[in-house]
């Protein structure tokens, strides 16, 4: 019973973030044709509901794992590197590029770094007989 | 179909993908496949940017990418795994300076942006450059390169004051005018950088765990401030996830040390202490040596291991696990009981434990072991010292009271392994030592029970 009130809180909470995030791509078709940008709006409504999920998803994490929860999820916040991907690739003046490689650079470390040290101890945690 | 629309949808199919990533977390047996699920949503998200039209040069992108690669899988594989916390504590280290220098980048490309988009600018500067700077004074205090201790100084806090004060002032002057406000960002990024220094100095290593969760929040919330600066929701989304795990992490800790997060963040630990450990000794501490504890662990139905920072110190988990497994051998239960703050950050023993092969099912959180340690026939105590204080239970005059411990002092027998009759982090006397049931192993934890596997073995 519990279980099945869990599935459907999941469902719905994904729902809201499917709905959330397509919000700003109408949107954003929207502005194109008005002229007018309500994206910060959008965005921050992105914001709230992410950040909400995020308490939900997180408080079910056992103590054992928080240390690869704390590097797993310091490789998502390596996310940065899609924009600075972009940054990088843009052409445009030489500060802004040279700024965005290093950005990258850092990103990069981040994200790979991130995962494989995770991996490397996720992979540790057996069960016995394993 | 347009091409900004699929990139969109693929950016939801990448946070699904993080979202369900960490809810495969919430169990040992789930959790690789749910950080390859993540791992796997990041690398969508990178080749679906890659593809995007706007971008024209891609040999800076190779540059940073294989540079950042190089780096990362160096790291990765490299890292001794009782270093996890430096390893963590630059990871952050380095998402901060990633989006403080995307923020920054963005504004060279256009300085002509709005007001709202020169506010989340200057937000991510600040945020990142906080992260960044005090990411590596934590790292210092981590790996030793940096006194432990906290950094108080007269006036302290009016220092940090007026640098708050500056740096919304900046923010401000900023915001209304960005055109020809590239001095101003800089001094920003400078001021934040000072800030990030200034907010870790004052925090004692004991207090590290705390600032490892959140810094890494922060890390999270300066990724959620650059996404708003390049209008993309996968920023916000995956670096909203990250804010939220760090604070939740954070508020674990703090209730672990049974303190306010204000209290870890503005006062030194060292200055509390000093005036409640008047105490003195409160009774004889019985010592004990590996022939006489062998019966005792012989005889033994169930033993439970509690291990502190000291067992990663002295490198006892392999040693640790060895005698386990000889006391299962043997017929008795064997776990390993592990407190939330235990290692230099949330978890870190039992990825210690983990890796000396003890079975994650062993492994038994404080909240799980306190309401049947009294069938317990042993409690192994090794290199803990605050976290089974029962003063904390006790004594309502001792400056640990309040914290959750584990209640070794109602098992049978409680054997603690340690150097030495000194203090522990916090400076408290332990009153568990005194107890008629407690028996002191004292020397090298590692010898100690390496002596112990012996006896078994030659019984």
């Amino acid at each position: 019973m519990r279980h099945l009130k869990q599935i459907t809180y999941t469902i719905f909470v994904t729902l809201l973030i499917f709905m959330a995030l397509t919000t700003p791509v109408l949107a954003a078709q929207e502005a194109n044709s008005s002229g007018e940008s309500l994206t910060p709006i959008y965005l921050a409504f992105i914001l709230a509901l992410s950040i909400f999920l995020g308490f939900e998803l997180i408080s079910k994490v056992p103590a054992t794992l928080h240390t690869p929860l704390m590097s797993g999820s310091n490789a998502i916040s390596g996310i940065t590197l899609v924009g600075a991907l972009l940054a990088a690739g843009y052409d445009s003046e030489m500060s802004a590029t040279i700024l965005g490689t290093l950005a990258v650079t850092f990103a990069t470390i981040n994200v790979v770094g991130g995962y494989m040290v995770t991996d490397r101890m996720l992979e540790m945690f057996k069960k016995k007989g394993d | 179909m347009n091409l900004a629309l699929v990139i969109n949808l693929v950016y939801i199919v990448a946070s699904v993908m993080f979202i369900f990533g960490l809810k495969m977390l919430s169990s040992p047996a789930t959790a690789r496949q749910g950080n390859l699920l993540s791992a796997g949503g990041m690398g969508l998200a990178i080749i679906f940017t890659l593809v995007n039209q706007h971008i024209i040069a891609y040999q800076w992108i190779v540059l940073g990418v294989v540079i950042g690669t190089v780096v990362g899988v160096a790291a990765a594989r490299m890292i001794e795994m009782t270093a996890m916390p430096e390893m963590v504590t630059l990871l952050n280290g380095s998402g901060g300076l990633a989006s403080l220098l995307l923020g920054w980048s963005e504004y060279q490309r256009n300085q002509e942006v709005v007001v709202f988009s020169a506010f989340v600018i200057a937000l991510t500067a600040l945020i990142g450059g906080v992260t960044f700077s005090g990411s590596i004074i934590a790292w210092g205090k981590l790996s030793g390169k940096l006194d432990g201790k906290p950094v108080l100084f007269n006036g302290q806090q009016i220092v940090n004051m007026l640098l708050l004060l500056a740096i919304l002032v900046c923010i401000i002057f900023f915001t209304l005018n960005p055109i020809n406000g590239l001095i101003i960002f800089l001094v920003l990024i400078g001021l934040a950088l000072i800030l990030g220094v200034m907010s870790v100095i004052p925090i004692g290593g004991a207090d590290m765990p705390v600032v490892i969760a959140l810094l890494n929040s922060y890390s999270g919330l300066a990724a959620c401030a650059a996404g708003f600066v390049i209008e993309n929701n996968l920023l916000i989304v995956a670096g909203a996830l990250v804010g939220a795990s760090g604070i939740i992490l954070t508020n674990i800790m703090c209730k672990a040390m049974n303190r306010s997060l204000a209290n870890v963040l503005f006062s030194g630990f060292g200055s509390v202490v000093e005036s409640a450990t008047g105490q003195g000794e409160q009774g004889e501490a019985k010592p004990i040596n590996t022939e006489d504890t062998y019966p005792i662990l012989e005889a033994a139905a169930s033993v439970v291991f509690v291990p502190g920072y000291g067992l990663a110190v002295a490198q006892a988990q392999h040693t640790a696990r060895e005698l386990g497994e000889l006391l299962e051998e043997n017929g008795a239960e064997v776990k390993y009981a592990v407190h939330p703050v235990a290692g230099r950050m949330p978890g870190h023993m039992n990825v210690l434990l983990a890796e000396a092969n003890v079975p994650y099912d062993q492994l038994v959180e404080m909240d799980d072991i306190n309401p049947i340690m009294e069938t317990v026939d042993v409690c192994m105590v090794v290199g803990a010292n605050d976290v089974v204080n029962p003063a904390a239970r006790e004594d309502e005059t001792s400056p640990l009271y309040g914290m959750p411990i584990i209640n070794v002092d109602m098992a049978r027998t409680v054997i603690v392994l340690k150097r030495s009759l000194g203090v522990g982090f916090a400076g408290v006397q332990n009153p568990l030592f005194f107890k008629d049931n407690t028996r002191m192993l004292l020397g090298d934890a590692k010898s100690s029970i390496q002596g112990l596997v012996r006896e078994f073995k030659e019984a």
